[in-house]
């Protein structure tokens, strides 16, 4: 197990160097930094001092050292509309985008699993069959318009919920966030919902295929004869088999929705992450877009690190596999 | 099920000949909805590409709009005589017009790419599988390290480099796919180079180009085909989500995203019929295509094959 | 002379697939008693193993019993409500299944499968189910069966795991035990080791068994009954002397005839021509008669069963039946 982990930690080291590569050829060679963080209206002398900080006037080895410096001191420029530290300002306005993104993956399991295991298991009746209709248009249904429609319908026609911004937080064990307050509920259904839809269908589909897969198995027979109830063997035996390739998904998933939450948080206002980068994107704010670019990278590479480990803790299989080669 | 029902249909050696293709389209008519699904996907297809000759008007033409339509509800009259059927945005544009222009250059941005994309990813899939060793590794990690980021994130991130532009969303959406066609057909490859006749190709000396070309890859097709298919869709909803997000299409091309993105404004006091029937124009076409594409996975899979 | 423990009695088991109505069992009669071993002997889609799913009441649609009566213990399976069946199930009637790389759950402990095998039956703690689970481990000769019962299916060989699949078996002392083709997937000396065993076992608990096969050679060491099926039928039954020494039905002496032995070599191994008919589109009256060299015009009818406890169903049966 350790030896799978430690494996999996260079490969994701390894990953992040690429990353960092990458983004630096990105800005620094092919692109003109000075251009990208100093802002246009600068003076001579404030572009002298980012030359300097930046080390642009080194070779180009030496200024790769100066940007994974910089970036691991959490200085990546500041920004152009907001004049804080890009790092700072992202940081702020992660939380927003983490809330909104673990609620829409727990109302896909909450939702999907369920239905999935249903439709799996009556796949012939009219219910189930309408679960998969639906799924198919949840996963044709571009998420901007859902927004749109959501709001149509629940804000505008009903009135029932709101269509904008995060709402009131309240505090819980040190952590703020709009889960703790009526308003915020209100205020956060909505769009996690809209960011929920596609995943609640894939979790749908992927169960689904899981329980018609597992159901004709002779394992699952062979529970059966063993006098057990169908409740145990559905739960137990099937569910536990099931589960594997659905948690790996949802896992992996997560970047989906942490990618996704752009397009919903600029529909509903929700002053997250995704929203600054689409703004920054319109303003030209180009350091927020690179300090955007790596925080994101890293936050990818450690959810794939997380759901690896947690895969070769749900299935012995590949636990094993690993002990008998160390 | 064991036994007697594994057993194949007889074959009648009659006066139609099976070919795969017309046993392949055999298949395919036997599901309604798949062929319904074909259908729909036709009339839209057609309607768009027919768009400047079928609709009332032409919307990015400044001369044809007027002001003093905008906003019409569905089923309005236009100060010319013109009734919008839809109803009209705040330009007073036609809605049913814009929608089918939109259309045609969702299709136009999306077949490009697809096809692009298409060709980049089956070279790299197809090498890679045929040279295998370190260049495999290397073109495959890049694959990998490329699909462990979401296409939403890549297309942001190049957009907002490159800027906006019908080349430019189309070089970012060849970016995108082309990995999934990549991995798809290397796949398929390894499988049919093992396979005894590639062996017996590279007996008779064929060169290589011959057997990548004329042996591996159309054994590779099917696959192909189904991940085609679910990418032209995947791009028709990707453009229209940049679109959207006004990072795409520049405001002076026709674009979905765009329409929709205008009726936002408007939304809020009722106004709905500026983003939703864009909407619903794709929602139908991304049904249709996944519908297709979902039947036309069961019909190629060869497992399924009874 | 004691009741049976088993008695099948005209069972149809029908699948009702689109393409028509499948009779997997088709008018099925036999019985065990107490400490005896049936051998169930046919080809592969013969309906042997349906009939043993129709025993356990485990046949899933499109599947379904349509006809005849099960009784175990003079109790008819056959229409009984589902709780009632499964308080029967893995505690009076057990089933070994055929490939035992497939019957373990791979993701549960071995003891998870065990305990929970005993705890559907008997209001029992944990430590008492595990207790019996080691034991029962033990009884079939897996070697350190404490450390055993922790690991997981994919650690234990083939031949462990069947043996771990006869233990869940054995866990609530049965009076009858469905073996389908246990050992068909197995090598051949693991095979003849579980063969002993559980021949062993099942004569020293006097639980009556019934042992479905492809393979008459098994049968012939183990059984005391051998029941012949072809084509969702049983062709012949009778004690294992009596049908091996002198077969009534063509297609039992065919089965005898392509069994290899030492006494025949050099001489060509006897074979029965073409394959068995789809159950789907059996031929009229004898379904055996398209490949019988006996058949004649009367085959066209539905040959009835001759005899009593010494059975045939074959209208030019090779042998006197009483």
């Amino acid at each position: 197990m350790t030896v799978f982990i430690i494996r999996r930690l260079m490969q994701s080291a390894l990953v992040l160097i690429i990353m960092s590569l990458l983004v630096f050829f990105g800005v620094f060679a092919i692109g003109d930094p000075v251009e990208i963080f100093v802002a246009a209206d600068a003076d001579q002398a404030e572009r002298e001092r980012a030359i300097k900080a930046l080390g642009l006037d080194r070779p180009i080895w030496a200024q790769y050292g100066y940007f994974v410096v910089n970036a691991l001191a959490g200085d990546l420029g500041r920004s152009f509309v907001f004049n804080i530290p890009s790092i700072e300002l992202i940081l702020q306005r992660m939380p927003a985008t983490l809330e909104l993104a673990s609620c829409a993956v727990m109302l896909s399991v909450v939702i999907g699993i369920p239905l999935g295991m249903f439709a799996g298991y009556r796949p012939e009746s009219r219910i189930s069959k309408t679960i998969m209709a639906t799924s198919i248009a949840g996963f044709s249904l571009p998420t901007f318009w859902v927004g749109l429609m959501l709001i149509l319908v629940f804000a505008v026609e009903l009135g029932w919920l709101p269509s904008t911004g995060r709402g009131q937080l309240g505090e819980f064990l040190g952590i703020r966030s709009s889960l703790f307050t009526l308003d915020g509920l209100a205020h956060l259904a909505l769009p996690a919902l809209n960011l929920a839809l596609f995943n609640i269908s894939l979790v749908i589909r992927l169960t689904r295929a899981g329980m018609r897969e597992n159901m004709p198995m002779d394992y699952v027979k062979f529970a059966r004869a063993k006098g057990l109830s169908q409740k145990r063997v559905v739960f137990v035996h099937v569910m536990k088999n099931i589960m594997i390739p659905v948690v790996t998904v949802i896992g992996l998933e997560i970047g989906q929705v942490i990618a996704f939450a752009v397009v919903t948080e600029t529909i509903f206002a929700w002053p997250g992450m995704g929203k600054l980068i689409i703004d920054s994107i319109n303003n030209l704010d180009r350091p927020v877009i690179v300090a955007y670019l790596l925080i994101t990278v890293i936050m990818f590479i450690v959810i794939n690190l997380v759901v690896d480990i947690l895969y070769s803790v749900l299935d012995p299989r590949v636990r094993l596999a690993d002990a008998g080669k160390s | 099920m064991s036994g007697p029902t594994a057993s194949a249909p007889p074959t009648e050696g009659g006066a139609r000949v099976e070919t795969p293709f017309r046993r392949f389209v055999a298949d395919f008519r036997e599901s309604r909805v798949a062929v319904g699904a074909l259908g729909v996907f036709a009339l839209i297809f057609a309607a768009a590409m027919l768009c400047s000759l079928i609709s009332p008007q032409n919307p990015y033409d400044l001369r044809q709009l007027d002001i003093m339509d905008g906003k019409l509800p569905p089923g309005s009259v236009s100060g010319d005589g013109l009734v919008f059927w839809l109803g009209s945005d705040s330009q007073g544009r036609d809605m049913v017009s814009a929608i089918l222009y939109g259309l045609r250059t969702s299709f136009l941005v999306a077949v490009t790419s697809g096809v692009l994309a298409a060709f980049v990813g089956t070279s790299v899939g197809l090498f890679a599988a045929y040279y295998g060793g370190r260049f495999d590794t290397v073109l495959m990690r890049m694959v990998d390290i490329k699909l462990a980021f979401p296409a939403i994130l890549i297309a942001l991130v190049l957009l907002a480099v490159l800027g906006q532009g019908v080349g430019k969303i189309v070089f970012a959406l060849v970016i995108i796919q082309y990995a999934y066609y990549a991995r798809t057909v290397r796949a398929s490859a390894l499988v049919e180079r093992r396979k005894e006749y590639v062996e017996a190709a590279h007996c008779l000396a064929l060169p290589k180009s011959r057997i990548l070309f004329r042996h591996i890859l159309p054994n590779c097709l099917p696959p192909l085909i189904v991940v085609g298919t679910i990418q032209i869709a995947n791009s028709i909803a990707l453009e229209a989500t940049l679109s959207f997000l006004g990072v795409g299409l520049p405001i002076t091309e026709p674009s979905l995203g765009l329409l929709i993105a205008n009726g936002f404004e408007y939304i809020l006091s009722g106004v709905y019929w500026i983003s939703f029937f864009p909407g619903l124009a794709l929602l139908v076409t991304i049904v249709s295509i996944n519908l297709v594409g979902d039947h036309l996975r069961d019909v190629l899979n060869p497992r399924l094959q009874k | 002379m004691t009741a049976a423990t088993l008695s099948v009695e005209n069972l149809e088991t029908h699948f009702f697939t689109k393409a028509g109505v499948l009779k997997a069992v088709n008018d099925v009669s036999f019985e065990v008693r107490q400490g005896k071993i049936l051998g169930l002997v046919g080809e592969s889609g013969s309906g042997k193993s349906v009939t043993g799913f129709s025993i356990m009441g485990l046949v899933d649609p499109p599947g379904r019993i349509v006809g005849g009566r099960v009784r175990f213990k003079g109790q008819d399976i056959v229409g009984m409500p589902e709780d009632q069946i499964r308080k029967l199930r893995g505690n009076r009637i057990a089933m070994i299944f055929q490939d035992p790389m497939m019957t373990l759950n791979p993701v549960l402990k071995v003891e998870t499968q065990m305990i929970e095998a005993v705890q559907a039956h008997d209001s029992v703690d944990r430590k008492t189910a595990w207790t019996r689970a080691r034991d029962a481990l033990g009884q079939v000769g897996i070697p350190s069966p404490e450390e055993r019962l922790a690991a997981y299916p994919h650690q234990f060989s083939g031949g462990m795991r069947q043996r771990v699949a006869i233990a869940i078996a054995l866990l609530n002392k049965p009076d009858l035990i469905v073996a389908d083709e246990p050992t068909t997937a197995l090598d051949v000396t693991i095979q003849g080791q579980i063969l002993y065993e559980v021949q062993k076992l099942a004569r020293e608990t006097r639980t009556a068994l019934i042992w479905i096969t492809h393979d008459l050679s098994v049968v012939a060491s183990l059984a005391d009954e051998i029941c012949v099926m072809y084509a969702g039928r049983i062709v012949e039954r009778g004690s294992v002397d009596e049908v091996l020494d002198r077969p009534a039905h063509p297609y039992t002496a065919g089965l005898i005839g392509s069994v290899p032995s030492r006494n025949e070599k050099g001489k060509p191994l006897v074979q029965i021509p073409g394959v068995m008919p789809s159950m789907l589109n059996l031929p009229s009256g004898c379904a055996f008669r398209l490949r019988c060299s006996h058949a004649d015009a009367t085959c066209c009818d539905e040959p009835k069963p001759r005899g009593h406890l010494r059975q045939v169903r074959c209208c030019h049966p090779l042998a006197e039946i009483a």
